[in-house]
């Protein structure tokens, strides 16, 4: 599903972020990317989604060769994913039912079908009946649920998570949790970063540990085998 | 088809309704570009209104051929054969000097003048009508004629005709020039607002970059909203047009009355109207095109 290897990123201009990573990632499986901050884990995610490319090595998605992705190819490539940011990154100028439209209109699905899978993506995530809410006017927790909800509202294959529960204090970071845990359930490949695993997740999960931009191969990994080449 | 179809009538919908909110910038900005455009509207209907005046006093150019005061019997039937002969001539009228100084003695306005004078100060003319009526061939056949033996003056009523077809040729030009600077200025006017649209809108292009959409859609409503302000613009300066001449007419009415005649001033044929519309909006397409292009390589490079 996701194989990277021997994979780097320079930014111009300052150290490598990632150096000579490694693994590869099964189709449905739970993974959770943690280390330090800076340690490299939204540049893997980015590298993931192909909102980077990778300086040096293959990064495969689905047997397609991003880096040897025309531009033009990029965006269908990235509708494969439901991404969902540690600033949620939502539009405070329209109401939640709208944000969530959002990867409908760009997919060119509108009307009665896109209000269907709307309305079916809020309510997974309890926010139905703030369909005509401003994103504003929601707590913390229910603004990153909103943002969940647009995530998955195209029905991706792959979710990416990038610190979702960042800002969010112990019980709503469960509930996010939570619901992610419940979209691995139903076949999604779920990725997030995160300081440290999370106590209570699902095994099996596979876990990559980032330290200084480098995989750590000692990282335990409950039931999963991690198909990790030696470098 | 059904979601490319789905698409544009999508972004349609949200320019229209951004630009509803925005109801009255909009109509703003619509002005502007209709006094821009207007501009060189106005120039091409003086230019248009005046080629067609000319058209209607050009209908029947002559020349004045005034004989030498003792021009012979002799001398008058060869410039009668000559004329006749010459293949540029349509007609031509003889004026017996004679005659004419009746016809001025009975006139009761000049009768006074007349009799004042002791002999007959008029020569013997020829009204000649050519054929062709540019002013090239009435040049020529002018000064042809002035060459002829016994002919004291040969006098063509078209050269304010000549003067006026270099003027309206200077006028055209003039159109040309103002309507390709004025485009220019449109391009600048709805590129610079289409970027400052694109930079309040810029947290919505890059999450909708972020999560798959394509260059082609983000460009989408930009450009709708930059071909709908050149609709606009359009209809506005062809309302601004349609308000002045009417205006003008009330004016024009009163002094072609004195010329008795019935002139007035005329919009230019719908296909001009149409054509000033669609160039509007293929320049807001096109302002707006290079001002999305600009700014999302800019936020890419963010």
């Amino acid at each position: 599903m996701i194989k990277f290897d021997q994979v780097s990123k320079r930014y111009p201009g300052s150290h490598e972020a990632l150096r000579q990573i490694s693994f590869e990632i099964e189709q449905g499986s739970l993974v959770f990317v943690t280390g330090h901050s800076g340690a490299g884990k939204s540049t893997l995610l980015k590298l993931i989604a192909a909102i980077e490319r990778p300086t040096s090595g293959t990064v495969l998605i689905g047997n397609q060769n991003v880096s040897k992705l025309r531009p033009a190819a990029v965006p269908y490539l990235r509708r494969k994913f439901g991404l969902i940011f540690q600033d949620h990154k939502l539009l405070y100028d329209r109401n939640c039912f709208e944000n969530v439209a959002l990867p409908l209109y760009i997919n060119g699905v509108s009307g009665n079908e896109a209000g269907k899978r709307i309305r079916a993506a809020l309510d997974k995530v309890g926010l139905l009946d703030k369909e005509k809410a401003m994103p504003i006017t929601l707590s913390g927790g229910e603004q990153q649920r909103l943002a969940i909800a647009r995530a998955v509202v195209s029905r991706p294959s792959i979710l990416i998570a990038d610190e979702p529960t960042g800002n969010l204090d112990e019980n709503y970071a469960a509930e996010i949790m939570s619901f992610l845990y419940a979209f691995q359930q139903v076949g999604v490949t779920v990725i997030i970063a995160t300081h440290e695993p999370p106590a209570g997740a699902p095994a099996p999960h596979q876990i990559l540990q980032l330290d200084h931009g480098v995989l750590n191969n000692a990282a335990l990994n409950k039931g999963v085998n991690t198909h990790e080449a030696v470098a | 088809m059904k979601q490319w179809l789905n698409q544009h009538t999508q972004a349609l919908h949200q320019v229209l309704g951004r630009m509803r909110l925005n109801l009255i910038a909009t109509l703003m900005m619509c002005c502007v570009m209709g006094v821009t455009l207007c501009l060189p509207g106005i120039l091409y209907v003086i230019v248009d209104n005046l080629n067609r005046l000319a058209g209607v006093v050009q209908n029947e150019p002559q020349l004045s051929l005034f004989l030498k005061l003792d021009a012979s019997a002799e001398t008058i039937a060869t410039l009668d054969k000559q004329l006749q002969n010459h293949p540029d001539i349509k007609s031509y009228r003889f004026e017996n000097k004679d005659k004419a100084w009746q016809q001025l003695q009975l006139n009761a306005g000049t009768a006074g003048v007349a009799n004042s004078l002791e002999k007959n100060p008029l020569p013997d003319a020829y009204f000649v009508y050519p054929k062709a009526i540019d002013p090239d061939t009435i040049d020529r056949l002018q000064k042809e004629m002035q060459q002829w033996p016994g002919v004291e003056l040969a006098q063509a009523d078209a050269n304010w005709i000549k003067r006026l077809d270099a003027v309206l040729k200077l006028g055209k030009k003039a159109i040309l020039v103002l309507g390709v600077l004025l485009g220019f200025a449109l391009i600048a006017i709805i590129g610079n607002t289409i970027r400052l649209q694109i930079l309040t809108q810029r947290e919505e292009i890059e999450v909708s970059t972020l999560i798959g959409a394509t260059d082609r859609f983000i460009r989408r409503p930009f450009l709708y909203a930059g071909a709908l302000y050149g609709l606009g613009g359009g209809i506005a300066a062809w309302l601004i047009l349609a308000g002045v001449i009417q205006l003008f007419n009330f004016s024009v009415a009163d002094i072609a009355e004195l010329y008795a005649s019935n002139f007035s001033l005329m919009l230019p044929q719908p296909i001009a109207n149409i054509a000033m519309v669609l160039s509007a909006v293929c320049l807001g397409w096109l302002g707006s095109y290079i001002a999305v292009g600009r700014s999302l390589a800019r936020l890419k490079l963010n």
